[in-house]
């Protein structure tokens, strides 16, 4: 996308970036980039390798292949001390929110202020209780996360994820198991906060028509390729089969239903196997 | 068929020894990184909390218990030989030496080993480590590091206050309910038992044994397979290997401390 931005608008570059586990690959010859300031969806069903595309963003993993660029600098050369230090000014939301469950809410948004800062307890106070308004949750903040609903849950790790106002925040599967309310408060509040913390924003989901609707930018990723992208306008008007597919939820298409397996016929006929 | 295994001996061999180098590495990295153990003494502290503190009630009644068996059976067998003042000194000298740390290490594999093991198997889970690192918090220094100090700081405790028990009940049963004579029992332990060849002995037996187990109880909880039959896996693993692993190095430990001369 935006091949004409200049380089420095660019926050996350990745070309051609090959990845795989032991012999099997995962993401082949990804080509993607996220301008800084938009919230960007990366698409596509279970299992086509999107979360292993964040952890490779998030320095978790290494690309076998290619360049990934993250904020100017090559994840590949980064000395575990710098990733660290480049990893605090990202944000991570995980599917189930990952909260940990011997804290209270309060203090796992405090977590990464106490961590990483020496502000004054006065003052972290102040901070987790604005994030916390935030998204909605002052009034929870003695909950224990085992309290917490999955929608409000995940609304804390949102919190959390951006107790330190990071330059990139990243969502895997933000509306997986939420309710429709929930769902919507969750969408807004991903592009509230891309837009007020100035923040870029790289979501991993499979809801098309949530996504259309609050992001700039889309790519779809199918086999561990990206096989189309852009605005939500062009993706709704697209006539690619792929992207008919995801968007209309028709079984059948350039997604097979059928795991490959052997001949139906010969399954059954054989029944030995 | 043969050949099937052969290979399949093979590859299990292969596969231990991955992993005896994998949980080597993973020791030195638990090592290497526990400065914020320290630096930040209040989270091992409270690991203390949780592998000592809370294993107290358990380790006080079984060590009571176990002194009063000590004290009938020590009794019993004693008084045929007409040695029955010897009491205090028999069990003295088996709780400080062997039992204290061996039981006491067995109960704190049981209690706290096999709770840390789910607490970080748990925690790996739920993704809360990975969180963690992505959020640039070392779990290994954050997490692992203070449960380990707190467990290696525990266990020798622990044991020291478990042969006091045991003392304390063998006392009880053998002084107040069967009558021998109290000066006899804590004078002859006193001059019998010796502080640098027993007691220091025995609190190096218990050091060992806190390093063993908390290392077999982060390690299992931090390597095991992330869902509910992985985690319920390790734990097992946590009690077998800690209590095999105990047992063995009481046998080098005590080989090398006791001459056979006392």
């Amino acid at each position: 996308m935006s091949a004409s931005l200049p380089a420095e608008d660019i926050l996350v570059d990745l070309a051609s970036v090959d990845f795989a586990y032991d012999t099997r690959p995962i993401l082949s010859g990804i080509n993607l980039r996220i301008p800084r300031g938009k919230l960007v969806a990366i698409m596509g069903g279970s299992g086509c390798g999107k979360t292993t595309l964040l952890r490779l963003i998030g320095g978790q993993l290494k690309p076998t292949a290619g360049k990934l660029v993250v904020a100017g600098q090559d994840m590949a050369a980064l000395s575990r001390r710098d990733m660290y230090s480049l990893r605090r000014r990202m944000g991570m939301l995980f599917q189930f929110g990952a909260l940990f469950t011997d804290l209270n809410v309060f203090d796992n948004v405090a977590f990464p202020l106490r961590e990483h800062t020496d502000l004054p307890p006065d003052m972290i106070r102040d901070l987790v209780m604005m994030k916390l308004h935030a998204v909605g949750l002052r009034g929870a903040h003695k909950l224990m996360p085992a309290e917490l609903s999955g929608g409000m849950a995940r609304r804390v790790a949102l919190a959390r994820a951006v107790a330190l106002d990071p330059m990139l925040v990243m969502y895997d599967e933000p509306f997986a198991g939420l309710d429709p309310i929930s769902l919507a408060v969750i969408g807004q509040l991903i592009r509230r906060l891309n837009d007020a913390l100035g923040a870029s924003s790289i979501m991993v989901t499979h809801d098309v028509q949530e996504s259309l609707d609050i992001v700039d930018y889309l790519y779809f990723l199918s086999a561990g390729r990206v096989v189309a992208e852009g605005t939500p306008d062009e993706i709704r008007s697209s006539t690619d089969p792929f992207v008919r597919q995801f968007v209309n939820a028709e079984i059948d298409g350039p997604l097979p239903f059928h795991f490959p397996g052997d001949d139906y016929r010969q399954t059954l006929m054989d029944r030995r196997t | 068929m043969i050949a099937r295994i052969l290979r399949s001996m093979g590859a299990r061999t292969v596969d231990g020894i991955w992993r005896l180098g994998f949980a080597s590495r993973f020791f030195l990295a638990v090592l290497m990184r526990s400065g914020t153990s320290f630096a930040r003494f209040p989270l091992t502290i409270s690991e203390i909390f949780s592998t000592g503190v809370l294993s107290l009630i358990i380790i006080l009644v079984s060590g009571f218990f176990v002194g009063l068996v000590l004290g009938l059976q020590g009794y019993e067998t004693l008084q045929r030989y007409g040695s029955s003042d010897a009491l205090g000194i028999l069990v003295a000298l088996s709780l400080v030496r062997e039992l204290g740390p061996v039981v006491a290490g067995l109960l704190f594999a049981s209690r706290a080993g096999s709770a840390l093991t789910a607490e970080i198997g748990l925690m790996k889970t739920t993704e809360q480590l990975k969180a963690m690192d992505m959020m640039a918090v070392d779990p290994i220094a954050r997490v692992v590091a203070p449960r380990f100090w707190g467990g290696v700081i525990s266990m020798p405790l622990l044991a020291s206050l478990f042969s006091t028990m045991g003392v304390f009940g063998a006392w009880f049963i053998g002084v107040v309910f069967i009558g021998v004579d109290d000066g006899a029992f804590w004078s002859q332990m006193q001059a019998a038992v010796d502080f640098r060849y027993d007691i220091v002995n025995g609190v190096i037996k218990s050091v060992v044994f806190g390093f063993a187990v908390s290392l077999i109880a982060v390690f299992e909880g931090y390597d095991s397979a992330p869902t509910a039959e992985g985690v319920s896996r390790a734990i097992t693993r946590t009690v077998v290997n800690s209590a095999l692993t105990i047992l063995a190095l009481d046998f080098v430990l005590t080989s090398f401390m006791f001459r056979g001369n006392g």
